[in-house]
């Protein structure tokens, strides 16, 4: 159960960061996964008056404030005409349009969620992740960074010349993905990412993809109920070799 | 301590004092006593709890109270206006789409939330759109058809 002292809606980012220095506050994101949670907390920290629900397409980035919706990239048709639909593809699946309407993108990454569709399919692009106070950082090195007590801003999106797809093995719609996989080709460098893992998402670079099931095996995988390890890795052996195939068709 | 909280509820201007960690949910039920909404799972799975904030479907169960500052919230109590059923209403009493009913406000606001923001839509859009909330009781055909009804009535 999740107890709150005291409820703030930040009016700064600053005033975010300095609530956020003691241990028992939390940055509260779409409040989705904190919810169904055990925490007490003393001061929970509402983000919604910093204006970070914005995407902001320029012609070399993408801005994607960390209180946006999954809904909100789900329908952006820049974002998805860039991705070839593959940001949409990676949240359909989520639960529900009313989940994707309240979850935002800052809380699926900023959680580094085992699960996460987002930071699987944004880990094989050019992306980064702006912090208060730190900067900007690669999505990459953050996935790998314990969790700390800045300010999730924005995820920023290079535009490249890239072609990208993104797919999952689900036992049920709307279910935890048992396996997700982004295979995106930039920079002359294909850029393979696997999460659920069921670990959280990692990335690999190659030059090319010609023994999927060899690319598979860079990466580690567990067992749990949704499957096992032997099972995963083989599974995302077949999803990397078909998302190859449809780059090069496309 | 209770922090106060003011917002457009079913079109009319309210304010009501909650504990923090209170949801959406509780104080619709328990505040207002607004019991057309329900709780179904609390992890935000069914969408019994669906609700429409400014102007999009969000699932109250996971929503805290404090968040709708400011906001409009409308709930199944607030469909419908001057004693007239809403089009989506009507068309799931004409398709037969209720059995129990204990989804079926849930499964309302989706479908308005989503005709509300463009009632020219593909039935495989309105599945979709209602993917987030679940029924036991009808296997879900003629909620999709009955929706897709009242899109067909909306566009004229």
């Amino acid at each position: 159960m999740l107890t709150i002292k005291n409820y703030v809606k930040a009016e700064s980012l600053e005033q975010a960061y300095e609530l956020n220095q003691k241990r028992s506050a939390k940055v509260l994101g779409g409040t989705l996964w904190l919810k169904i949670g055990n925490r007490n907390v003393q001061t929970a920290i509402d983000l919604s008056n910093l204006g970070l629900d914005k995407i902001e397409e320029t012609e070399s980035t993408f801005k994607i404030g960390a209180m946006t919706t999954l809904r909100q990239i789900e329908k952006h048709e820049g974002l998805n005409a860039y991705t070839n639909g593959a940001v949409k593809e990676c949240v359909r699946h989520i639960v529900g349009t009313q989940f994707r309407n309240c979850a935002t993108v800052g809380g699926s990454i900023f959680g580094r969620f085992g699960f996460s569709d987002v930071l699987t399919c944004f880990l094989a692009m050019d992306a980064y992740v702006e912090l208060y106070p730190t900067g900007i950082v690669s999505l990459e090195e953050f996935a790998k960074m314990p969790y700390g007590n800045e300010i999730l801003v924005s995820l920023i999106v290079k535009k490249k010349s890239m072609k990208i797809a993104y797919e999952t093995l689900r036992r049920e719609a709307t279910d935890f993905p048992v396996i997700a996989v982004a295979v995106a080709k930039w920079d002359e460098t294909y850029h393979v990412s696997v999460g659920a893992r069921p670990a959280k998402a990692a990335v690999v670079a190659v030059d090319a993809i010609e023994d999927a099931a060899e690319i598979a095996g860079k990466f580690t995988y567990g067992s749990n109920l949704r499957g096992s390890a032997e099972y995963r890795q083989h599974v995302a052996g077949v999803l990397i070799r078909r998302l190859h195939q449809r780059l090069e068709e496309k | 301590m209770k922090q106060k909280v003011k917002f457009i509820l079913n079109h009319k201007p309210v304010e009501m004092e909650v504990y923090p960690e209170e949801r959406l949910l509780d104080m619709l039920r328990d505040d207002f006593h607004l019991t057309g909404t329900k709780e179904g799972c609390s992890v935000g799975e069914c969408g019994a709890c669906t609700v429409i904030v400014n102007g999009k479907a969000v699932t109250s169960c996971l929503m805290p109270a404090l968040s709708v500052e400011g906001k409009e919230v409308l709930t199944i109590e607030g469909v419908g206006a001057n004693g007239e059923l809403d089009p989506v209403q009507k068309k799931i009493l004409e398709f037969h789409a209720v059995q129990c009913g204990f989804c079926t406000p849930g499964f309302i606001m989706s479908a308005k939330a989503l005709l509300d923001e463009n009632p020219d839509v593909t039935l495989e859009e309105i599945r979709r759109a209602i993917s987030g909330n679940l029924c036991r009781c009808t296997g879900y055909e003629q909620l999709a058809q009955a929706i897709y009804s009242a899109s067909l009535e909306l566009r004229k």
